[in-house]
């Protein structure tokens, strides 16, 4: 064998980073695994329940978590960014940059002590914004590693010079303002790219009130509602006065299919606000759920029988149409003005809640790590791939999976990952 | 929750119990770690939710903490209560109760046990020569590991060689063919079989005895892992819409024309969804609305007078590169008519009638050519294949895998994976990938050289085995056998093909055979705990 580094650099610590990771490790390749949040887990960790098992969504990511914290082969970045990429495939050498945590990861035990003492209050990312968090905070409850960050944006003594409360209440002595930035440079075989996507700020499309009206809230605002480790425990309450809802729109294609926004499909949003549905009626059965689509797609596995049993037993009604516009009454009920196609009349509907399905967009920055990886990216920003060569982007040895190459549920993201694992296993062990 | 660890701890030889919201975080791991070493646990019982995605998890937890992990048990109380008592909070409560003190009183009795290695035949087995198994088999053998590929054809290409032009780049179905099979040829490490089927596969993974039949001939040779790449089939719509192969078609005898040249018809009607997301196949099989789009434009491309109508249901032009090339289509002048399945179309006296949804209108199309969009089905030898590989299949005939959101291309039976077509209707681009994926999960038990197998097997009391050879008939998995031994003729079991399905224990009529891990002291020890009433 040549003297090249069995190691591969995987960009994303997502469900699809996560997966390439756990097929390389057990091929007994090393990895590095780089995360730019304080911990890995991705999208899918934001999820409540996942189409179309009903699967508790991080109850089935967990286990993943896990094992990439514990394997031998992997080592996880987290805070961490790349910076920088020379050599060419079968040895890439790889400038990586560590942002402070101010928190020793080895010490801290993820006890809470010193967020119950921090006075500062921001919103929180993970939740959606749906509630606050302190300065000093755990990303999520069941992040890994398991441990606390500094939110040096908004901590009092980053940005002021005063304070210093949660270092006093650490018994472990797990917090080091001294901590800097730190930059490595890796040598690697390879590189898989699996950054995920972000959703779409439907802010843009005026006429829907987003933001303007308390109560429309987008798809992933409405996971970690519902969710039980969510912002209100699980409980589905309308944002203006916490009521439980009865009456839920769905509007399907909220920036896809949109001449204006992104004209492609998003793939997954169909399913998912039948999940959704389905969600809400389990929780309580006094739901009337609404879905505005233009054309359901459901074609993966299982999802037409989904769909039907959504339609028979959760009190869910498709309507085939496109929501003009959506405004508000006194109550803060949400007025729906809709084409209903089958009938070519416009109609509208009362609802108390209005969940946006929003596009599935690139991540914001996208451009600037393609130039560091010196990789295409298409028209919308994906990573560039050729249809028959789907998992390679257009620099030999860097491969590409999941929401970054294009919109993909999980199932076909876990796939392109093993994929993707395997493109890269067959350049470092050649 | 708090109510049943409390419960908990009230039960016999409980000397810990606990409740937290996340026992799968690692932080809910480094408790049950913690619990272990402190109060020195000897059996662990979780009640949460299912052994199928997280036995291993809290398995291996124990074996951190130095308990064997055999001495863990999972009670199910998210699937057994909390899912399908929803509405009955109360009583769901109660029954998780029994359920833990049945999951206590059989921890009790649970016994230590320990894995075995089986060592991996450094050789894969890759069923179909399609594009799919094709791509699986190139990798592979990039990886330096032996590939054998059968196909059951005279030449490689599976479906490829029925079609004429790929979507959405319109490269000739051939070509694609032509460079796939060059690269098989180049690959030393992999022999290929055509005119090739798989007759028999015993064993297990690592080791795994294939027996193909090559016409007259038969080839025995070994087989550490398996990839099932073996792709679908296209419904033929007979006594469909007045299906006569000639001037009503499906849209692959399409391409059979559009490739020959013979298409001869200036207003051509498709219709959509024959055969599929109806009562008998309820599924959408995801590639029919881009054919269609594909052959629509290839006719509009090379007669741009000719008229095409497409009457669909909804058009499932999903991702970032088809929602373009629907509008591309509709571009061409090319007619969308959306029907709805409460009113079919009908094809009669050479027109077809269909209700336009959204004018609201009825309309009489007249036709020289009739395309029937039709399903890609399971392969009729699927449920055969599945059978000679001991894997399972779904209600619609194609493979089920063994989780369907986290693990898309493994079998639940380690060593053996599914990819393409096979596993459910998929583009070109999708079986590639997917094709990629099951490559690299195969080789992971052939890069490691080894792997673990579960101790949960059958085992023969001798001294009780009258060798009736009852078990040796009942065994689905070849897995037990009559030997003639010193005390004369004993069953035996092959520990490596043994599943523990335990139909050889539950048939025999000596009560000689133990099963591993769910003896009948520990089955009777939780039907005892589930009649026991708590004071």
């Amino acid at each position: 064998m040549e003297e090249k580094p069995e190691t591969v650099l995987v960009i994303g610590g997502g469900i699809a980073g996560i997966q390439a990771a756990l097929d390389l490790g057990d091929m007994g390749i090393k990895v590095h695994l780089v995360e730019k949040k304080p911990a890995i887990g991705g999208r899918m960790a934001q999820l409540d329940k996942t189409f179309p098992t009903n699967d508790c969504s991080i109850c089935i990511l967990s286990p993943k978590l896990a094992d990439c914290f514990r394997h031998p082969n992997i080592t996880i970045h987290t805070l961490s960014e790349v910076k920088n990429v020379a050599g060419e495939i079968g040895n890439f050498s790889v400038e990586l940059r560590k942002y402070a945590r101010f928190v020793k990861e080895n010490e801290c035990v993820n006890c809470g002590e010193c967020a119950a003492k921090c006075p500062v209050k921001v919103a929180d990312e993970f939740d959606m914004e749906l509630r606050k968090r302190e300065a000093i905070y755990p990303y999520y409850l069941q992040g890994v590693p398991a441990v606390m960050t500094i939110d040096k944006e908004n901590c009092l003594y980053l940005t002021r010079g005063v304070c210093r409360i949660c270092e006093k209440f650490c018994t472990r002595e797990a917090i080091d303002f001294e901590q800097k930035d730190t930059d490595t440079t890796l040598n690697v075989g390879a590189v898989i790219v699996a950054i995920g996507f972000d959703p779409f700020d439907p802010s843009g499309i005026p006429q829907y009130g987003y933001k303007r009206y308390r109560n429309v809230i987008t798809s992933l605002e409405y996971e970690r509602l519902i969710c039980a480790s969510g912002p209100t425990g699980g409980h589905l309450t309308r944002p203006s006065d916490k009521k439980a809802p009865e009456t839920i729109a769905f509007i399907q294609c909220v920036g896809s299919r949109d001449l204006k926004n992104n004209r492609y499909c998003s793939s997954v949003c169909c399913m998912h606000a039948t999940k959704e549905a389905m969600l809400a009626y389990e929780h309580d059965p006094k739901v009337t759920s609404y879905i505005f689509y233009m054309d359901l797609r459901a074609a993966g596995k299982g999802f037409q029988k989904y769909v039907a049993r959504g339609e028979r037993e959760y009190n869910m009604n498709y309507i085939r149409s496109r929501v003009a516009k959506i405004t508000e009454d006194r109550n803060e009920n949400l007025i729906v003005r809709y084409e209903e196609t089958q009938s070519s009349k416009t109609r509208k509907m009362t609802v108390d809640l209005a969940v946006l399905a929003t596009s599935l967009i690139p991540r914001r920055g996208v451009e600037k790590l393609a130039k560091v990886l010196g990789v295409e990216l298409d028209e919308y920003n994906f990573f560039k791939t050729n249809p028959l060569s789907p998992l390679d982007t257009t620099r030999p040895g860097i491969f590409v999976c999941g929401c970054c190459r294009e919109p993909t549920d999980i199932p076909e993201s876990v796939a392109q990952a093993s994929g993707a694992a395997g493109r890269a296993a067959e350049t470092v062990m050649r | 929750m708090p109510g049943l660890a409390k419960y908990a701890l009230s039960l016999p030889n409980v000397v810990f119990a606990k409740d937290n919201q996340y026992t799968c975080s690692d932080a809910g791991l480094t408790e049950i770690k913690n619990a272990i070493a402190e109060n020195k646990l000897n059996r662990v019982v979780v009640a949460s939710c299912t052994p199928r995605t997280h036995e291993p998890l809290f398995r291996s937890t124990c074996k951190d903490a130095g308990l064997n992990p055999y001495l863990f048990h999972f009670v199910n109380i998210r699937d057994q209560c909390s899912w399908v008592h929803m509405q009955e909070t109360e009583r769901a409560t109660e029954k998780a109760k029994a359920l833990i003190r049945m999951g206590v009183a059989r921890a009790v009795l649970l016994e230590p046990l320990e894995e075995t290695e089986v060592e991996i035949y450094p050789c894969a087995l890759v069923i179909g020569g399609g594009i799919t198994g094709m791509t699986s088999a190139v990798s592979l053998a990039n990886r330096g590991f032996e590939v054998k590929l059968i196909e059951k054809e005279d030449r490689l290409g599976g479906t490829l060689n029925s079609l004429h032009r790929l979507y959405p780049t319109h490269e000739e179905a051939s070509k694609l063919v032509q460079v796939k099979m060059k690269e098989v040829e180049r690959k030393p490490k992999i022999e290929v079989m055509t005119s090739s089927e798989v007759e028999e596969v015993e064993g297990f993974v690592g080791n795994y005895d294939v027996t193909v039949r090559q016409g007259e001939k038969e080839r025995l040779f070994k087989a550490g892992v398996i990839i099932v790449a073996t792709g679908a089939d296209t419904l033929k719509p007979v006594g469909m819409y007045g299906y006569n192969g000639k001037t009503i078609v499906t849209q692959i005898e399409l391409e059979q024309m559009l490739k020959e040249g013979t298409l001869n018809a200036h207003t051509i009607v498709m219709i959509q969804c024959v055969g599929s997301r109806d009562e008998k196949r309820a599924y959408c099989s995801k590639v029919c609305c881009l054919t269609a789009l594909k052959n629509a434009m290839l006719i509009k491309e090379a007669n741009p007078n000719a008229q095409v109508f497409v009457l669909y249901r909804d058009m499932v032009t999903q991702g970032t590169r088809y929602e373009d090339y629907y509008g591309n289509a509709r571009e061409t002048g090319i007619t969308f008519i959306k029907y709805s399945p409460e009113r079919q179309p009908a094809v009669e006296n050479g027109s077809v009638r269909v209700y336009d949804e959204l004018l609201g209108e009825e309309l009489i199309l007249p036709y020289d050519l009739v395309v029937l969009s039709t399903p890609t089905i399971a392969h009729p030898d699927s449920s055969d294949l599945a059978q000679k590989l001991k894997v399972p299949v779904d209600e619609n005939g194609f493979f089920l895998e063994a989780h369907v959101k986290l693990r898309p291309v493994d079998f639940a039976t380690d060593g053996i994976y599914v990819c393409g077509c096979a596993h459910w209707p998929a583009n070109i681009s999708e079986s590639i990938s997917q094709a990629y994926g099951a490559a690299s999960r195969a080789s992971i038990p052939l890069s490691v050289g080894h792997v673990k197998t579960e101790p949960l097997i059958a085992v023969v009391d001798e001294y009780e085995c009258s060798g009736c050879g009852l078990c040796e008939l009942t065994c689905p998995f070849k897995a037990i056998r009559i030997e003639e031994t010193e005390k004369g003729r004993k069953a035996k079991v092959i520990a490596a093909s043994c599943k523990g399905c335990g139909a050889c224990g539950a048939g025999c009529p000596e009560k000689a055979i133990i099963m591993r891990h769910f003896t009948d002291e520990q089955l009777l020890a939780q039907v005892i705990a589930l009649a026991e009433v708590k004071a």
